[in-house]
């Protein structure tokens, strides 16, 4: 229990805030809407981190988090450049259209 | 109030709100309104961290993502000026297909859940470990060697994102 909250439910929230992650990853094609998805999944595991780092009072998992927040701006930044890289010379984001590697 | 404390009352509230925004993500056509639900997204979930005393980690939260990454995301679309009429859409079947493999997900994961209630995890009161001060400590004495390597990471990000986006490279 965390403040009378069974982490049960902290659970199941971070597992469906993933879930719709994934399934936006899976069902949309513009890729700043799958980076988005992307996005809120890393969230969904920080706040599962933090809730078992306060029901333990262990603060290695609240750092942990602060760290998965500096790899995510990381990340953000070079995957927009590359995005807009893309767009600069195919003029779409479209992840469908972007298929050279397949063949 | 029907049994519930307030801080019961505030979980639920936040959770049912974070659920919906992060659904309007997903279903919103428009990319601007896909952006826009996010930062609300993201709001719910800083008041998550509040409920569960990470205060440091709720402010850093609102200003890292609220504030820095979707002003960057706003800023693409802008340059792409990406909307409603341009927005690719995938076939229905797709889509179904996509959700079928969601709630089978979900219902994978909830199903390992239900063993976890009798692990007799140990519970503790209202812990501080959240504030500043005590994760602060905790961040420049055993933490501090990753600390130094993520200010490299950000740099590599950084130089990275400038030799991409540049026209060309001479």
């Amino acid at each position: 229990m965390i403040n009378g909250i069974s982490i049960n439910y902290y659970l199941l929230l971070s597992a469906v805030l993933f879930i719709i992650g994934a399934v936006g990853v899976m069902a949309r094609r513009n890729s700043i809407i799958i980076f988005m998805c992307i996005e809120l999944m890393l969230n969904a595991v920080n706040l599962l981190l933090v809730s078992f780092s306060t029901l333990h009072n262990d603060a290695s998992g609240q750092v942990f988090v602060f760290f998965i927040m500096a790899v995510a701006a990381a990340e953000v930044a070079v995957g927009l450049a590359i995005l807009s890289m893309i767009y600069r010379n195919v003029k779409t984001i479209d992840t469908d259209v972007l298929s050279n590697l397949k063949n | 109030m029907l049994g519930y404390t307030i801080t019961q009352w505030l979980f639920g509230i936040l959770s049912f709100l974070s659920i919906m925004f992060a659904l309007m993500v997903v279903f919103s056509r428009n990319p601007v309104n896909s952006v826009l639900y996010l930062v609300l997204t993201f709001f719910c979930i800083a008041g998550h961290y509040l409920l569960l005393n990470a205060q440091f980690l709720a402010v850093v939260h609102i200003v890292v993502y609220a504030g820095a990454i979707m002003v960057l995301f706003l800023f693409i679309i802008m340059l792409m000026n990406l909307n409603e009429d341009t927005e690719p859409q995938r076939t229905w079947i797709t889509k179904i297909i996509a959700g079928i493999a969601g709630g089978m997900l979900l219902f994978v994961l909830v199903g390992s859940l239900k063993g976890t209630e009798q692990l007799g995890l140990a519970s503790y009161g209202s812990s501080q470990i959240g504030l500043v001060k005590n994760l602060g400590k905790v961040l420049f004495s055993e933490f501090l060697f990753p600390f130094e390597i993520a200010s490299v990471l950000l740099l590599a990000a950084l130089v990275g994102a400038i030799m991409i986006g540049k026209k060309e490279i001479k």
